[in-house]
């Protein structure tokens, strides 16, 4: 350790519990911004993660105007083979097609108006997690049966069970009457009471029957094995479109808009809280730093006198800043790591929070993971802040006369 | 007490003597009130907003249904009270607003499109202190009685159903025997609405109109009731539940939407744990403020120890320099948070993000709301905590031994 290090070391701890105090507020803060951001982050991660798995996908061909409006009549015409030439050319995502419509079904107590999905029940499973969340029964099979899947809560509504039938009626791809038959061979739970309570899946084909959408679908879902391989695939897809047609290919951004402006929303008004913590503890230690410069005048004078420039002394005052911010900075990290690793093992539920959890699919406990991104950023942000407050008394010293500090008690 | 003037001058001298620190440490304080403040407005702007446009669009404080229609919302498990009847207990009893309504789900069809919805049968004299929908502001008109035989639907629907006003749509649902019950209305209205997804989900029909399709009589599925605020429904609740039969389900506003219930515990919590949050990372600068104002005058606190003065004036002494340099920044604060909160009285614009507040059910436009007692909280957290955090100080300095401290180097 060399002098210079040796003395601002040695300086910082002439006052113990002011250095204490102030360390103390750093670490607070730190502490508090590798918790919360951590948690962000977490929370961040599942809602997108949860949110496209259940039933988006990272990405979706569409007719134009579809994702808007969702009309009948905006259609992706043979929506089979598109699917199964798109499969061959990208092996790494997973691809299925599918039909929507509206439809009253009708069992023999009620009758509810709900949305019928004609998916491809070998494909359906790879870019969607509602085939996976059967409860009871199973979920359909082949190309025309006219069998369905529904909500837990549109089952109980309904007042039906496995086995039992219900009629559709809606309005084919013409405008023509569309009705049928089909019967019910598996219901799921997703967690999720919109989705339980109004989603109804058959297989494409004997939704193409019904609706007479002649070959026809609404949505080709695109799922990569993670959100950048999605983002980097996106252009090949929209080049491999058919030549001629008018298809477009929504990100999931775009598909699901209020994701990410949510993240933003939640985001700016959690960086302004975290502002105002880090301008306190700025202050923290900008008053602490003063107050050494100050009570340390008289001493200047004389080192100065002996020749010492202010800059050199303007340095001595950073480096006690700087050894002090890294006190706080690993003191507080480890804290916020700690804090965050208990929350990592036991999970994080806040009493009260259930249903807004519910409404951004997320679980009801949630398992913290702290990231290098989330560990640093705050207290680095926090550092930074604690340099900028101790420029001033640093510069100060620039504009003392070794005799007046001198005289100065 | 009578030392109270003296201590006060003495410590308010005390505390511009070293001016620099006072000053950091007001502003540090002054910004930790004007955070406290502002950031409580915009939130409570935010949840109330939302709350109250939930709670008009339910409508009402008060729910009353059938035990089962929640859970199965269907006709078969309607209130079966004729409007005669409802309106001989109701219409003396002067509560502020009621209303009886027809409200099932339904399946509405244009010539191209069809789209679930919540059909709601309505008496549009009855229902407009409700406050959900500015009937003046519906494009064509709204409905004009309980015999309307038309239909007035969401501006966002109407799009979507290729329909506008003059057109026909198809409505359909079940009746009482799960018999399909459908009929055609002629599209007079549109509304718009700032509620998420409101536009979408309801058409409004005649209340007779709805009756007569869904062969249900007189008797409707949902009775509501307004209080005086959403904040205090107890007393219209109450009533309600005593001049109503007992089998019939009354619920208040929270229990029917709970996510607008839950809202408003988290947001009450939320306030209190951000204010405590920003007075702990001002306590470390408070306290560190005091410890050094007693250490730099540690001879001069021995000296008056020494000439007489009690321990317990001293203590009183950095009590109250304490609570001056709070009382300074609060005030600083206080003006602070109301000079910027006022000029964005009428609406901060945040519909860059409007979809992401649609998911949490807010709308695009924010209010904020200062209330007196978020106010009042964060002076009553600033100074009383404060009191606590200077303490510890205060007594140290009281503890000094005359002579020791008088002769101390410092």
């Amino acid at each position: 350790m060399n002098i210079v290090m040796r003395l601002a070391w040695r300086n910082l701890w002439r006052h113990q519990r002011r250095t204490w105090l102030t360390v103390g507020a750093m670490m607070f803060a730190n502490t508090l911004l590798v918790f919360m951001i951590s948690m962000q982050f977490s929370m961040y991660g599942l809602m997108i993660e949860n949110t496209l798995k259940l039933f988006t996908g990272h990405m979706q061909i569409q007719a134009p105007g579809y994702k808007d409006d969702q009309k009948m009549r905006q259609t992706v015409a043979d929506i089979v083979p598109l699917a199964a030439s798109l499969r061959a050319e990208f092996p790494d995502e997973k691809i299925a097609a599918r039909g929507q419509a509206f439809a009253l079904a009708s069992s023999e107590d009620r009758s509810y108006g709900i949305g019928i999905f004609g998916v491809e029940p070998e494909f359906e499973p790879q870019v969607s997690s509602i085939p996976g969340l059967i409860k009871e029964g199973r979920y359909v099979r082949g190309k025309n049966a006219t069998e369905i899947v529904v909500g837990a809560v549109l089952a109980r509504n309904l007042r039906v069970g496995i086995g039992d039938e219900l009629t559709l009626l809606g309005s084919g791809l013409d405008g023509s009457f569309a009705a049928a038959v089909v019967t019910i061979v598996g219901i799921f739970d997703s967690g999720v009471v919109d989705v339980d309570r109004n989603i109804a899946q058959i297989p494409l084909g004997a939704f193409q029957d019904i609706f007479f959408m002649d070959g026809a679908g609404h949505q080709v879902v695109i799922s990569a094995p993670t959100l950048d391989a999605a983002a980097a695939v996106l252009p090949k897809i929209v080049a491999a479109m058919p030549p001629g047609s008018d298809l477009v290919v929504h990100d999931w951004d775009a598909l699901q808009p209020g994701l990410k402006q949510a993240i933003k929303a939640d985001m700016s008004s959690a960086f302004f809280m975290y502002g105002i913590l880090v301008i306190l503890v700025a202050f923290s230690v900008l008053n602490t730093q003063l107050m050494s410069v100050l009570e340390r005048t008289h001493e200047f004078g004389i080192v100065m006198s002996l020749g010492l420039k202010p800059g050199q002394l303007g340095r001595l005052v950073m480096l006690e800043t700087t050894l002090l911010g890294l006190i706080g900075f690993v003191l507080g990290a480890i804290g916020g790591v700690l804090l965050t690793s208990y929350f990592g093992v036991n999970g994080l539920s806040i009493p009260g929070m259930e249903e807004m959890a519910a409404n951004f699919n997320l679980p009801t406990r949630v398992y913290l993971e702290a990231t290098p991104l989330s560990v640093v950023i705050g207290p680095s942000v926090v550092f930074l802040f604690t340099l900028l407050a101790a420029a001033y008394p640093a510069l100060r010293l620039y504009k003392l006369h070794p005799v007046e500090a001198m005289r100065t008690n | 007490m009578r030392m109270l003037p003296v201590l006060t001058r003495l410590a308010w001298r005390y505390l511009w003597r070293n001016h620099r620190r006072t000053i950091i440490m007001v502003s540090a304080i002054s910004i930790g009130v004007w955070a406290m403040i502002f950031m409580t407005a915009l939130s409570r702007g935010m949840v109330d907003q939302m709350i109250e446009d939930g709670v008009s669009a339910l409508p009402g404080h008060v729910q009353v249904h059938n035990k089962q229609f929640l859970d199965d919302p269907s006709v078969s498990n309607r209130i079966l009270i004729s409007d005669a009847e409802l309106s001989r207990t109701f219409d003396s009893a002067d509560f502020k607003a009621w209303a009886s309504r027809v409200k099932v789900p339904a399946v509405i069809s244009s010539e191209y499109e069809s789209r679930g919805v919540t059909l709601l049968g309505i008496d549009p004299v009855a229902e407009r202190a409700f406050g959900y929908l500015s009937y003046d502001e519906v494009e064509g008109r709204f409905l004009e009685g309980v015999d309307d035989n038309s239909i007035v639907i969401g501006r966002k629907l109407a799009d979507k159903l290729e329909t506008n006003v003059g057109k026909r749509v198809v409505l359909m649902s079940q009746d009482p025997e799960n018999e399909i019950a459908d009929r055609g209305f002629r599209v007079v209205g549109l509304f718009n609405s700032d509620v998420p997804g409101y536009e979408d989900g309801n058409v409004f029909v005649g209340k007779k109109a709805a009756q007569k399709m869904l062969r249900i009589g007189d008797t409707t599925t949902e009775l509501v009731f307004l209080g005086d605020s959403y904040r205090n429904v107890e007393p219209t609740y109450d009533r309600v539940v005593a001049s109503i039969d007992g089998t019939l389900d009354v619920k208040r506003w929270y229990e029917v939407a709970t996510y607008l219930g839950s809202l408003l515990k988290v947001m009450d919590g939320f306030v209190m744990i951000w204010m405590i949050v920003i007075f702990l990372a001002l306590s470390f600068g408070l306290v560190n403020t005091l410890v050094m104002a007693v250490f730099e005058r540690v001879r001069e606190i021995g000296l008056m120890l020494a000439l007489g003065m009690k321990p317990s004036h001293i203590l009183g002494q950095i009590i109250i320099e304490s609570m001056l340099l709070l009382s300074v920044g609060l005030a600083i604060g206080n003006v602070l948070s109301w000079a910027t909160i006022q000029p964005l009285r009428g609406g901060i614009d945040i519909s860059i993000v409007a979809q992401g507040m649609e998911m949490m059910g807010a709308a695009s436009v924010l209010y904020p709301r200062l209330y007196v007692s978020d106010m009042i909280l964060a002076n009553v957290i600033v100074l009383s905590l404060g009191f606590l955090a200077s303490l510890s100080p205060a007594w140290r300095a009281s503890r000094y031994e005359p002579v020791e401290a008088i002769t101390k180097v410092g």
